[in-house]
């Protein structure tokens, strides 16, 4: 609403300064349009007053009438409109076009992705497909953001906002690693995250984050999201597929795992949510954080990995057509 | 859906609070806890949007703690909680924390006392009250069962005969609750009700 009344008071505003520019007495040549155009003065007045546009009221300003109707007055009237443009389309109201922008911003969490701690560490798994309403834009996004040798994120919300803010993130760490000489606690570094992501609020970001890593207490993961909320938790999934997820993981988890069943585990729980949720899909990564820090374990193509789970069965016929015995 | 209720009996009171994290239908933990600690003896039951609830009472947690730095004597419950109204009036008008606050506190020679903060910065001094959709089964049953100086005992029972109506009643009811008492010894947790049990994790 602000911006709607600046700009009403700037359009009256600068039609003036152009006026006194045209009739200033000393040092300006005077324009051709103006010798010209005296006469013309009453009839844009009259035409002016009859439109209903958003233009200055030159009313008060008698002694540019003139009398002469004509058909250049229509011509004039543009050449003596104040300079002005169309306004954007969706600034007529500023705030429902805000609220506009927010709402097609909520459909953005299409993915997804999971984490979980188990005996042996944490296992960090996503998909890589990212999609704007019906239209999968791409298959091969890097969801999981490595923020240093030994911290993962993981992306959900708006492509952009989980870079940058996980790049942000990865910065105020190596800092504060200068800073104290010794490497940040997935506890300072979410709650870093969440204390940024928390003065945003409101502001549009979409942000749905798993921070994963090791520290010295031992393995950490936090849920951290763009309306403030920070969890610490054993097991995570954010986006649109994670019910699907949460559905397998639940079912197959358990606190002494090998890496290898962990990682078939999430890999499993991906591959069944990008079955069942249209914004999920692509290749499902899953890497492994140890004492030692992360480490890439796999990147499989969700549809290769449907036939390796699901082999397709040769149908049996039921009847074989054979060519007729020759007569 | 977040229920915080809580009472006060003889020589102590207790604070009681669901422990789910959920984000519409989904629930992403169990064993979240909503009552903090404030000092060594006051308690602040909160409910709310999880940024706003974590921010602002461990904004007033530390606010607490720098004024006993600062003078060496702890705030008193009922000056904690004119506090924690002021800075939520505070930022009414400006930028509102959607937080419920019930706050408990035990102070010597004043004894057990319990305040109500609304979202809106309604501040109370009661002696039973609820939050959220429990509230709804709560407040009449702490109504009909409440009796002034109430012993440990009982009031656990009416506690857990809240928790039990909330379970049967509620359509979406939080499985877990929590349970934290504070008196002369101070504030500290009492006991967890789990109906859901999520697999611990023992470390390598």
């Amino acid at each position: 609403m602000l911006l709607l009344l600046f700009r009403l008071s700037f359009l009256s505003f600068f039609p003036s300064l152009s006026l006194s520019q045209h009739f200033a007495p000393t040092g300006t040549k005077p324009h051709h349009r103006i010798s010209v155009s005296l006469n013309f003065k009453q009839r844009k007045q009259r035409e002016e007053k009859r439109r209903m546009m958003m233009k200055l009221d030159t009313s008060g300003l008698e002694s540019f009438s003139a009398a002469v109707p004509s058909a250049m007055a229509a011509a004039e009237d543009q050449l003596f409109a104040p300079p002005s443009f169309d306004l954007p389309a969706g600034c007529a109201d500023f705030d429902k076009f805000q609220m506009e922008a927010k709402q097609t911003l909520k459909h953005a969490k299409g993915t997804t992705t999971l984490a979980f701690i188990f005996n042996q560490g944490v296992i960090v798994a996503a998909d890589s497909r990212a999609s704007m309403g019906g239209y999968i834009s791409s298959q091969s996004v890097k969801k999981i953001i490595e923020i240093n040798p030994y911290m993962l994120g993981t992306m959900a919300g708006g492509a952009a906002d989980c870079q940058f803010w996980h790049r942000n993130l990865g910065i105020k760490c190596r800092l504060h690693e200068l800073a104290n000489k010794r490497r940040i606690s997935v506890t300072g570094a979410s709650k870093l995250l969440a204390n940024i992501l928390y003065s945003y609020r409101g502001m549009g970001l979409s942000i749905g984050t798993m921070i994963a890593g090791w520290d010295e207490k031992g393995p950490g993961l936090y849920y951290v999201d763009s309306e403030g909320g920070r969890l610490k938790g054993n097991r995570f999934s954010v986006g649109s597929g994670s019910p699907y997820a949460y559905g397998v993981l639940d079912n197959g988890y358990r606190p002494d795992m090998t890496v290898d069943e962990a990682h078939e585990l999430a890999r499993r729980a991906i591959y069944h949510a990008t079955f069942r949720d249209g914004a999920s899909g692509g290749v499902v990564s899953v890497y492994h954080v140890g004492p030692n820090g992360w480490k890439k374990l796999s990147g499989d193509d969700v549809s290769e990995l449907h036939y390796k789970y699901y082999p397709v069965q040769p149908t049996p016929v039921e009847h074989e057509m054979v060519d007729a015995p020759p007569a | 859906m977040e229920c915080v209720f809580g009472l006060v009996g003889k020589g102590f009171a207790i604070v009681a609070a669901d422990t789910s994290a959920v984000n519409s239908i989904l629930v992403h933990k169990s064993n979240e806890d909503k009552v903090m600690v404030l000092d060594s003896h006051k308690l602040l039951g909160a409910s709310g949007e999880p940024g706003d609830r974590v921010q602002f009472t461990e904004y007033i947690q530390k606010n607490v703690h720098l004024y006993q730095f600062r003078n060496g004597i702890p705030l008193t419950t009922a000056a904690t909680a004119n506090f924690t109204r002021g800075e939520l009036a505070t930022a009414l008008r400006k930028n509102p924390y959607s937080v419920n606050i019930l706050l408990a506190g035990y102070d010597k020679g004043v004894g057990p006392s319990m305040y109500y903060i609304d979202y809106i910065a309604t501040m109370h001094k009661i002696e039973k009250g609820a939050f959220g959709y429990g509230s709804y089964f709560c407040l009449s049953m702490m109504d009909r069962l409440y009796h002034p100086d109430m012993s440990i005992e009982e009031a656990i029972e009416l506690i857990d005969k809240c928790i039990i109506e909330i379970r049967t009643r509620l359509v979406v009811a939080p499985p877990n609750f929590v349970i934290k008492i504070v008196d002369e010894d101070g504030a500290r947790e009492y006991a967890w009700r789990e109906s859901i049990k999520s697999p611990d994790v023992s470390m390598a």
